[in-house]
Parts: structure tokens; C-alpha cells; sequence
């Protein structure tokens, strides 16, 4: 079957190419202006440089900036898997009264818009003095972390075979041995690839963070967003930098992700649950 | 191995129940296993036959009844401190672990020393001809192999019993004779106590020193391979152990263990299973190969039927043959003789070979 | 009670406690859904709650549904919802309608598959602001879009950001490889020997298609569109940058934080919150209820 043939791929094609091209400018024109000298209502910048880049460095004080995020994002991957995969493995094998609605209960805080429980959970925070601090960022981002982990790994574990289970407790195999000779084992594949979406989804996260952030507590997307707001007094290239790393960190989580997640079988990890 | 498998006397399973919600998927069995002995549960899907292998190994709860073991009752127990040994339909290997973790996974459990271990598990590998392999994972291994990994899983621990659920269905037609083989060697030469879940008549026959033919959650029949196959109790029994020919008829004659009975252009002597009083609806279920064909024009006629041949297959020796009884009824029949579609023939048989149910009790 | 003397059948030997207990699906297993089942309650039931009846006690007064009067009747604050949806539904049909003919395109195997796939699915992460800086210098005045379109003869220069344009863009750059994602997975569990029993039994392409795989497809899109619309509906920072928060993408997220945290009217920014939960969660049950009359069952494929 050659796909060339009909005019609708062509159209298809056609439109995908013109796409391609936008995005490559899109993506091409501030990645070009973070090294540009000066670009003023010209084609191409009139000169290049890396300057712009040690400038953002030091003038948002990215190291901090990324010292916070990696510890946001580490803290939340962490206690996400902690608290998620075993909530996830009673769901997975149990029916039991009120399973359904639980279910709602994980589902709720993927499906609304962060702003949504975002504003009453940072009146909350505030009210309890959390916000305003990383553990408030951590708490805040844990509340879509926590379901996501129970969302993609349910599937996970509901794919492995209770009969190895079974087969485990007739060698004699108490509860705690299952899980730890056993499950763990065979989880580590869905728990990286869990964590590694957990972790893209919170660098990721901006609404959440910067409702709860101070100012020592900003991650790269909030303090990204600050930088835009003041770039009136800024180059915009320094903004643009900033973008491009923030983007480029992206690209590598993303490159990792890819290769512990199969994309054309995110179905089976979104399924709603039954 | 040398030492055999732990034994007991006696196994009680009394009135054991199991029900899923309103679905009673196992109703009041009663089953008294002995030491060494080979028990086949047999019946189609649904039958109840894996619900109750599944509440003697502890991994399905009783609704009902108890099970002792020597007079102490386990059915409370959880599965792992059961101590029997189980092989899965899937054979539920771990797949992260070589065949040799595989097997001494269970020694591990219970904290066996290494040199011991090691020991046992050479010896078990050694004895399903599997020492080659011994470092494979499962999914590098064919299904026969893998089917040998969880044999030995299970009996590398020397359990009191072995339940083994339809351990042989997921293979193919040559493999699964010689399995089936295997099981029984090592059942016999290692003194093991085991429990077989199959709907293949034919490997319970092969393989059991008792059956239990179950229906719907009931047990129908217990009893050695020969009395089951002989003497099937009722019509449902018969039909699972191979009496194709079910014929529709009515009780005629009573005459001690023996009954008369006649249909549409019908009329056979046989045995009165079910001591059904003349009058009664009953079927006549006969085996295939009990038939003879009737020379042409034969002085007598007794215990036979006519029907016209409708389909012949060629089995090699003999052949399958299809015909028509008068009232329109198929009849099965397994014949030496050549036959063409069309013939019409005189089939006899023997009074003893013709068993007489009450009506509706089979399928 | 009537008197009937038949013998009480034998009684069974009662199944001890703990089988009868998990018999109900009650056994220790579920103690490890405790921390989990907390962890909701408290993190995002209790606020979510929390912030339910602080939107009924208006900070200015004017009994329980102050708040609500009032977001209906300032036209600033009301219009949010239309404006939010003129956004959301567009981008999310466009996403999902783009989706579908790509991923047919991209089914079957062939070489560089994976890396058009994979330009498909680097927007993801590109994040909210590059996104932003790249369409506000390539489709701003100067910017390379608008000299192409000089180039051709064109007069003036478009004016594509800082509107309602601009932050569409945005949402379809952000949102599509979503939707391609999904579209994909949905359609290679699609068994493609349906297709070809059906071009056997006589089948032309656009029949196969209509008969065949959009039925099969069309519980997944719905899914899909879900999915891209709440992304689509929660757009905030995009508003702001390529937006024009103040008039055209005054969206309902901007309001809410408006109200909280600029005008620190929490009450007042809860009600906003609580309505544009109920907005969103009335257009994805549309979208479900619709869903509901379709096929569902087993699509053959081995995805």
C-alpha cells in the first residue's frame, strides 16, 4: 500500500509539513535570539554570543533556582512512589465497598485544572503557614502526584499475573516476602517509568508552584515566568536563555522517559478506572 | 528426593462450599484422600473442579464446610502455611528469577541452609531433565520446559499433597502425552499424595487411582477409572466418559438389574442404572465402539437397531461413522468394516453395554 | 409464620470468620490503601471542601450566594466563562480533528516513523514560556512569520499575538502532541484484520473508515478530547504572555487568581475556582454522557 497515492494524505502531509515549519520557528526564534548580539527587524540576529546565558546564570540566580526544582521534584517522586504504588496494588487486586468512589477521588486531581483546588489547597497552606516555603511547593505538588502514581500504576500491577502471587505463597512466601522477592522486582520498570512522568509533570508544574512558592521557594517555570513578567528592564534575551535551558532540561527528561515509556501504550496507563 | 514427600493418612474435605456471591460455584463436596494416592477432579469449565483445588490450597476461602488434615483443621490456614506444592495452568513462574532461583525459591522461604539447598535443587533440575537449562529464564524456555520448572518447584519441596491444576492443557497434542507420563512416574517413584484438575477424560483415566467427576458444583461420581468408565451413574457421567449415542426411550420392561426399553423403531435390552420403574422416560446410552455390525439377513435380530450411513471418516484401522436411526436420531458408531454413505445397517449390542438413565440428567 | 413441617435441611458447617470477612473483600491488603485514602482526604477533599463554603461567605456580606451574584452580574467576571470556552473547545476539537488523519498517516511501519513521531511529541516540552517568547518573536511584527508574508505581497502585518490568536497557537502547540499521543495508542489497538475483513466483503476506503474504524475509534477521541480540553480550559500563564489578560483571554483562571491573590478577596477567588470546576466537569459529562451511547467493548488489537 503506498501512502503517497491519495490527495487526502497529501492534504495531510501538506498540513503536517506546514506545522513542522511554524513550530521549527517558533522554536528556532528564541533559541537564535538567546545568542544573538542584537536582533532588530532584521532576518537573522547581527552577531552571536554566549553572554546572554552566564548574564541569566547570575542574574536569576539559576543555580539556586535549580537546586529548589531538583528538590521539589526529587521530594515529590519520592513520596508519590511511597504513597502511590501500594495504594495502587490494593486496587489493582481488591474490590471491596467504595471502590468506585476512591477511584473518583484519585481520578479528581489529574482531571481539574490546577487553579481549580489550586486556590482554596494555597488558602489552606497559607492558613496553616506551609505556603511560602519548598515543603508548601512539595505539598502542593504531591496532591496531582499521588493519584498519577495510582493511575498509571494500577494497570501496571492489574497486568501481573495473581497466579505468580499464588504460586509465591504455595512456595510458602509470607506477605512481606511477595512484596519484597516478588512484586518489587517486577514493578521496578512501571515505578521508573512512573517517577519519570511524576518528575517531568512537576518541573513542569507552573500553576501549583507559583501558588505556593515564595521567593526562596520558586522552581525553573515560576521564577521562568517572573523573568518574562519583568522583561520590560531586561533583555529579552536573557528570558530567552533562561527558556532554552529550562526547555533543553525538559528535552532530556523527556528523551529519558521515552525510553522506559512505550507513547503508543499511554492508553492502557490512562484507561479510566473499572 | 530420596527421603519422599511428607505424608498423611487421611485428608477430610467435608462439605466444603464456595459461592461468589449468589453463584454457588461449589456445593457440600465430600472427599476423603489418602496418603499417595492420585485424585482427578474432572469435569468441563464451570464445573467446580478449579474452585475446589483453589479452597485446598488455601487461595480461595470457604463459604462453607471444613477441611482437616489427620483430624487438624486447615482450612483457616493461609496457603503458605499449608506446605502443599502447586503447579498453574499458566504455570505462574517468576519471571524475573532463573529456573534455578525458580525452583529454590520455596527452600528459600523456609529458610533451608545453602548446601542443602543447592542440593535439592540440583536434584529436582536432575530429575526433570532440566539441568542444561538451569540458568535460562522462563521466557527463554519452551512451554514443555516451563512445565517442568513448576513440576519441580512444586515437588522440591516434598509437600504432603500436589494439586496441579490442568497442568498439561497449554501444550501441544505430542507433548502433553509425554508429560502426562512424567507426572506419573514422579508421582509414583517420589511416594507423592496428589490432587489433578483436567477436563481430558482421557488423562484422568490415564493418570488417577480415583476420580471425581463434579457437574455444576456437584460431585456426580467418585470412583476408581475402571468403575467410572464401566459403571457411570448417571446419564451425565456416561456422556463424559465417551457413551456418545444418548437415545431417547421409555422403560417397557423391568426385570431385576435389567430393563427393556423402546423408542421409535427402537427396542434394546440393557442395564437399569438408575432402577427406573417401566413407564419411566429414560435415554439408552451406548459407546461407539460397542457396536457390531450384523451380517445381512442374520437369523437374529436381537439388541440391534437399523440405520442408514450418512458420513464416514477414516481413522486409519477403523471408522467413524454417522448414521441415521428411523426416528431421525444420529447414531455414532466406530466400525472395522468399510461402509458407504447410504448402506443401510443392522447394528447389535451386547445387553451389559447398554446403559439406561433417567431422562434429563445429562448436559 | 406458616406451619410447614418439612425437616430444616442439615445446617452447613459455618465457614470461620476471617474466610466470611474476606469473603467481602475485607483482608489486610487494604490497609495499605490507608495513606493513600488519607493523603486525598486531607490534601485535596478537605480544601477543595474548605474552599466550597468559604465561596459562601462573602468577604463584602450579601448572604450565602453573595458571591455567586456577583460573579453573574459584573460582566468582567461573567464573560471569563465564555471566554474561557471560546478558547478551550476550539483548541481541543482542532487538536483532536488533527490528531486523527496524522496518526492514520503514521500507523503502519515505515522508515522515520519514530522521528516524526518524536517532532511531534518535543512540544511537550517546550513549556508554557519558550512557547510563548518563540510566538511572540516569530509571529510578532518583525518576526520571521510576518517578513514571509511581506515577502508575498501582503501590506500590513498580521497582528497573531497578544490576543485571542496568540494564545489559541499557544494551546494547539502544547496540546496537539497530547491528542496525537492518544489518537495513536487508540488506533493501533485497533485490530487491523477488521479493516481487512471488511475490504474483502467489499468495502471502499471511505466505508471501511466509516463503518469500521471511526466507531471503533470514537470512545477513544471522546477520552482524547476530555483530556486536551481540560488542558486547554486551565490556561493561565499563556493568557497572561501571549494573551491580552485583561480584555480578549481574560480566562476564568486568571480570574481566580485575580480575585485571591491580587485583590486577596480568597472568598470571593474560591467561588471563581468552584465555578470553573463545575463549567469543566459539565462539558466532560457531556462529552461522557454522549460517550456512553457508543461501542465500547474489545477492539481486537493487541495494544
Amino acid at each position: 500500500m503506498r501512502i503517497a497515492a491519495r490527495p487526502g494524505a497529501w492534504i495531510t502531509w501538506g498540513l503536517l509539513i506546514f506545522f513542522m515549519i511554524n513550530l521549527v520557528g517558533v522554536v528556532g526564534a528564541p533559541l537564535l535570539n538567546s545568542f544573538a548580539v542584537q536582533w532588530f527587524d532584521t532576518w537573522l540576529p547581527n552577531g552571536y554570543t554566549t553572554s546572554w546565558y552566564t548574564e541569566a546564570w547570575r542574574e536569576f540566580d539559576l543555580l539556586e533556582v535549580l537546586l529548589v526544582t531538583f528538590q521539589v521534584a526529587v521530594a515529590v517522586v519520592v513520596i508519590s512512589v511511597l504513597v502511590g504504588v501500594p495504594t495502587a496494588y490494593a486496587l489493582a487486586r481488591r474490590q471491596f465497598p467504595g471502590k468506585k468512589l476512591l477511584n473518583v477521588l484519585f481520578l479528581l486531581p489529574i482531571l481539574m485544572p490546577p487553579m481549580t483546588y489550586g486556590i482554596p489547597l494555597a488558602t489552606v497552606l497559607y492558613k496553616f503557614h506551609l505556603a511560602g516555603s519548598v515543603t508548601g511547593v512539595i505539598v502542593a505538588n504531591l496532591v496531582p502526584a499521588v493519584p498519577f502514581v495510582i493511575m498509571t500504576m494500577t494497570p501496571f500491577i492489574e497486568q501481573i499475573d495473581t497466579k505468580i502471587e499464588s504460586a509465591a505463597r504455595m512456595c510458602g512466601a509470607k506477605t512481606s516476602a511477595i512484596f519484597l522477592r516478588i512484586l518489587a522486582p517486577l514493578l521496578v520498570p512501571g515505578i521508573l517509568a512512573a517517577s519519570i512522568l511524576v518528575l517531568v509533570r512537576t518541573v513542569g508544574m507552573f500553576e501549583l508552584t507559583f501558588l505556593t512558592a515564595g521567593p526562596d521557594s520558586e522552581t525553573l517555570v515560576v521564577s521562568l515566568f517572573y523573568s518574562v513578567s519583568a522583561a520590560g528592564i531586561r533583555a529579552t534575551q536573557t528570558v530567552d536563555a533562561m527558556a532554552v535551558i529550562y526547555t533543553s532540561s525538559m528535552l532530556v527528561l523527556l528523551v529519558i522517559a521515552l525510553r522506559f515509556v512505550n507513547p503508543t501504550q499511554l492508553v492502557t496507563r490512562l484507561k479510566e478506572p473499572s | 528426593m530420596s527421603t519422599g514427600a511428607a505424608r498423611f493418612a487421611e485428608l477430610h474435605i467435608d462439605h466444603v462450599q464456595r459461592a461468589f456471591g449468589d453463584t454457588v460455584a461449589l456445593r457440600g463436596m465430600d472427599l476423603t484422600i489418602k496418603g499417595g494416592e492420585f485424585i482427578a477432579l474432572l469435569g468441563p469449565s464451570g464445573c467446580g473442579k478449579s474452585t475446589a483445588l483453589n479452597c485446598l490450597a488455601g487461595l480461595l476461602p470457604l463459604t462453607g464446610g471444613k477441611i482437616t488434615m489427620d483430624g487438624k483443621r486447615i482450612d483457616d490456614l493461609p496457603p503458605e502455611r499449608r506446605g502443599f506444592g502447586m503447579v498453574f495452568q499458566n504455570y505462574a513462574l517468576f519471571p524475573h528469577m532463573s529456573v534455578r532461583r525458580n525452583i529454590g525459591f520455596g527452600l528459600s522461604m523456609r529458610k533451608v541452609g545453602k548446601t542443602e539447598l543447592n542440593r535439592r535443587v540440583d536434584e529436582a533440575i536432575k530429575l526433570v531433565q532440566l539441568t542444561e537449562h538451569e540458568h535460562k529464564f522462563p521466557a527463554q524456555l519452551s512451554g514443555g520446559q516451563q512445565q517442568r520448572v513448576a513440576i519441580a518447584r512444586a515437588i522440591v519441596l516434598e509437600p504432603p499433597l500436589v494439586l496441579m491444576d490442568e497442568p498439561l492443557s497449554n501444550l501441544d497434542a505430542s507433548l502433553r502425552l509425554e508429560m502426562r507420563t512424567e507426572i506419573r512416574r514422579l508421582h509414583q517413584s517420589l511416594g507423592l499424595t496428589t490432587v489433578y484438575v483436567t477436563h481430558d477424560q482421557e488423562e484422568a483415566l490415564a493418570l488417577a487411582d480415583r476420580l471425581v467427576v463434579l457437574r455444576l458444583g456437584e460431585v456426580q461420581q467418585i470412583g476408581s477409572p475402571e468403575d467410572v468408565y464401566a459403571h457411570p451413574t448417571n446419564a451425565y457421567v456416561a456422556g463424559f466418559m465417551g457413551y456418545r449415542n444418548m437415545l431417547r426411550v421409555t422403560v417397557e420392561s423391568v426385570d431385576g438389574e435389567n430393563a427393556v426399553v423402546t423408542g421409535e423403531g427402537v427396542r434394546l435390552a440393557g442395564v437399569n442404572r438408575e432402577s427406573l420403574p417401566s413407564g419411566a422416560a429414560a435415554v439408552a446410552a451406548v459407546r461407539p465402539e460397542d457396536f457390531s455390525l450384523v451380517v445381512p439377513n442374520a437369523a437374529s435380530t436381537e439388541n440391534t437397531v437399523s440405520a442408514v450411513v450418512e458420513i464416514v471418516e477414516y481413522h486409519g484401522r477403523e471408522q467413524a461413522v454417522e448414521a441415521r436411526l428411523p426416528s431421525g436420531e444420529q447414531l455414532h458408531v466406530r466400525t472395522n468394516s468399510r461402509l458407504a454413505p447410504g448402506d443401510t445397517v443392522q447394528l447389535r449390542v451386547p445387553v451389559e453395554r447398554v446403559l439406561i438413565f433417567a431422562e434429563g440428567s445429562s448436559s | 409464620m406458616t406451619a410447614t413441617l418439612e425437616k430444616p435441611p442439615p445446617p452447613l458447617e459455618k465457614a470461620s470468620l476471617k474466610h466470611r470477612l474476606a469473603e467481602r473483600g475485607v483482608d489486610r491488603t487494604l490497609w495499605l490503601l490507608v495513606p493513600g485514602a488519607i493523603f486525598v482526604v486531607v490534601l485535596f477533599l478537605y480544601p477543595v471542601l474548605y474552599g466550597l463554603q468559604l465561596s459562601f461567605q462573602p468577604k463584602d456580606g450579601g448572604g450565602p450566594f453573595g458571591n455567586y451574584i456577583k460573579f453573574f452580574s459584573d460582566p468582567y467576571l461573567r464573560d471569563t466563562i465564555w471566554i474561557t470556552l471560546r478558547l478551550g473547545l476550539p483548541a481541543a476539537l482542532i487538536n483532536v480533528l488533527a490528531s486523527i488523519p496524522i496518526a492514520f498517516q503514521l500507523r503502519g511501519k515505515f522508515r522515520g516513523k519514530r522521528t516524526i513521531t518524536t517532532m511531534l511529541v518535543v512540544p511537550i516540552t517546550l513549556g508554557t514560556v519558550l512557547t510563548a517568547q518563540g510566538l511572540i518573536e516569530y509571529l510578532g511584527r518583525a518576526g520571521w512569520f510576518n517578513r514571509v508574508l511581506l515577502t508575498l505581497g501582503v501590506d500590513e502585518p498580521i497582528r497573531l499575538v497578544h490576543n485571542y490568536w496568540g494564545v489559541l497557537f499557544s494551546l494547539v502547540i502544547t496540546g496537539f502532541p497530547f491528542a496525537f499521543l492518544l489518537t495513536l495508542s487508540y488506533l493501533s489497538g485497533i485490530d487491523p484484520s477488521l479493516e481487512q475483513a471488511a475490504a474483502t466483503l467489499g468495502a471502499s476506503r471511505r466505508d471501511r473508515f466509516r463503518h469500521i474504524t471511526l466507531p471503533l475509534l470514537a470512545p477513544g477521541l471522546a477520552i482524547t478530547f476530555c483530556l486536551t480540553f481540560v488542558l486547554a480550559f486551565s490556561v493561565f500563564p499563556s493568557a497572561i504572555m501571549v494573551g491580552e489578560p485583561s480584555g480578549e483571554t481574560h480566562v476564568m483562571s486568571i480570574a481566580a487568581y485575580e480575585t485571591a491573590f491580587r485583590d486577596f478577596d480568597y472568598s470571593l477567588g474560591a467561588a471563581v475556582a468552584m465555578l470553573m470546576a463545575l463549567v469543566m466537569l459539565a462539558v466532560i459529562a457531556l462529552v461522557l454522557v454522549w460517550r456512553a451511547t457508543l461501542y465500547r467493548g474489545a477492539t481486537g488489537g493487541k495494544g
